[in-house]
């Protein structure tokens, strides 16, 4: 196998593990957006039809503050032992690491997805009235561009001061039309008002884009001295 | 530069009063607007002045970036080059034309593509080494204080001629407003980071943002633009009188935009020379430092 891919599988696999035992991210990501959840219902007491213009937005707030609880901590566990350095004087090629986080947040952030949305349908009493199946591809997309870009630059705020801090600053403003294009898609297709197809293509742009930037800048972060 | 700049002082004090007489009693009262649609006069230079600033930013970060490696340094080089023929060539094709928006001239569409490589070659020439990293600086801190104003002063002017302090769905507003933030956000990142590092992280967050305008303009664009189409280059209609007097305005600005870059460009710059001696006196030691180290600046 290439060496990119067996050492983004091996990293990926070991923090997969590393999570399964410890189940830190996940269980704080999850606290954290049922809360967030529970608040919104009593903020908003909204009707059937007010609920799916607004649903949209809720949902996708919730998963990005969510996300960026994941993505903080991405980093921590490699800066132990001093990890990350010596990551950074092997051979093996940075973006194998940027790669295997990227990815295993990802799966963090759809397995909380999965748990969550059931409740939010439950809590606003949803019914998609457009193709519900448009909102996996959204869904997908959206989780992507929320963590490629969370994951580079949560390595970029380890170099900060109060990083926890830098992430959120960083990552929103980058994340602006990733979220504007989840959330008109999602309130597109829970309406059924009008067509998300240009949300969906937006999104795989940003994607594409994104990631492209990413995989190109990781290795100059990385070794920025 | 250091006689010419107390000329250029108050050159740009005339300029700006010039600008402001000019703006309150010549420019003629608007049709529909009267008195109110005086405000374009700080607001629309303001805008080109803070756009400018932030192109500038783009490229000085670019350069920082790639002049890290010898090879990525050539290869960009051709890039930018290839950049300016083709989009100068492709605005000419009528197939290219229908593609943008309507009112754009083609010609002012080209001299926009135009200036991506003028300015690559001109600030690599004029801002070797560190001094790139320094001029991202100025330009990012100078181009959001010009952007404030113009966040400012446009919900003032749209509250009494549209209603509203501000449309949310709006491609010009709110591709302002995010820009705004990501320079914020960069200005952050460089007050938090530390030192060694900094220049490259600010580098890559710059570029992240130059991808990302393009993308929030596009992901606005289903929605109705209340913003009015720009007024030069854009086929809209303006009185000469008041373009006259718009143009005064941006020069004045622009001056100002000058000075002010100038004075923090050479801010930045002792800055990091007194930095660097006290780094060279700490290291040489306590002993050496009664010999003559170079504290003071050389004259040029």
């Amino acid at each position: 196998m290439n060496p990119l891919w067996s050492l983004t599988l091996a990293t990926l696999v070991k923090d997969i593990r590393l999570e399964w035992r410890s189940k830190d991210a996940l269980n704080a990501m999850l606290f954290f957006s049922l809360q967030v959840v529970v608040i919104f219902v009593f903020s908003f007491d909204p009707l059937a039809e007010e609920s799916r213009h607004i649903v949209g937005g809720l949902v996708w707030i919730a998963f990005l503050f969510a996300a960026v609880v994941a993505l903080n901590q991405t980093w921590a566990r490699e800066l132990r032992n001093q990890v990350l350095d010596a990551y950074r004087v092997s051979p093996a090629p940075a973006n194998a690491l940027f790669l295997a986080k990227a990815i295993g947040n990802f799966l963090f952030v759809v397995v909380l997805q999965a748990l969550m949305v059931p409740l939010f349908i439950v809590f606003y009493n949803l019914r998609a009235l457009g193709p519900a199946w448009q909102l996996i591809p959204i869904a997908v997309l959206g989780t992507w561009a929320l963590v490629v870009n969370g994951t580079f630059f949560a390595a970029m705020s380890l170099r900060t001061r109060s990083r926890e801090i830098m992430l959120p600053l960083l990552l929103f403003p980058i994340s602006i039309p990733a979220v504007i294009a989840m959330v008109a898609g999602t309130t597109a297709i829970l309406t059924g008002e009008n067509s998300a197809h240009f949300y969906i293509v937006l999104l795989l742009t940003y994607d594409v884009v994104f990631t492209t930037a990413c995989l190109g800048l990781f290795e100059t972060i990385l070794n920025a001295e | 530069m250091k006689r010419l700049f107390p000329i250029l002082s108050i050159v740009t004090v005339i300029l700006l009063a010039y600008a402001l007489y000019e703006a309150l009693v010549v420019a003629p009262t608007d049709a529909l607007q009267g008195d109110v649609y005086r405000i374009i006069y700080y607001h629309v230079p303001s805008a080109w002045t803070a756009f400018l600033l932030f192109f500038i930013n783009f490229v000085a970060s670019i350069e920082y970036l790639v002049r890290a490696k010898r090879s990525t340094e050539v290869a960009a080089k051709w890039i930018v080059i290839a950049i300016g023929v083709v989009g100068v060539i492709a605005t000419f094709i009528p197939a290219v034309q229908h593609m943008l928006p309507t009112g754009m001239r083609p010609s002012a569409v080209a001299t926009t593509v135009l200036l991506i490589p003028i300015f690559y070659f001109l600030v690599g020439r004029w801002f070797p080494g560190d001094k790139l990293d320094i001029l991202a600086v100025t330009s990012a801190e100078v181009g959001v204080v010009f952007c404030t104003i113009v966040l400012v002063t446009g919900p003032l002017w749209a509250r009494p001629v549209w209603g509203i302090w501000w449309a949310p769905g709006d491609i010009r507003l709110t591709s302002t407003l995010v820009l705004w933030l990501i320079y914020v956000s960069y200005l952050v990142l460089r007050r938090f980071s530390n030192s060694a590092q900094t220049q490259m992280l600010a580098a890559a967050l710059a570029v992240f943002g130059a991808l990302d305008v393009p993308l929030v303009y596009f992901s606005i664009w289903f929605f109705r633009t209340q913003h009015p189409q720009p007024v030069i280059g854009g086929g809209g209609s303006i009185d000469p009188r008041m373009l006259h007097v718009l143009l005064i305005s941006w020069l004045a600005f622009l001056c100002f935009a000058f000075l002010v870059c100038r004075s923090r460009f050479r801010l930045e710059l002792l800055h990091r020379e007194v930095e660097q001696a006290h780094a060279m006196e700490s290291l040489v030691g306590a002993g050496a430092s009664k010999t003559s180290l170079p504290l003071s600046r050389s004259s040029k």
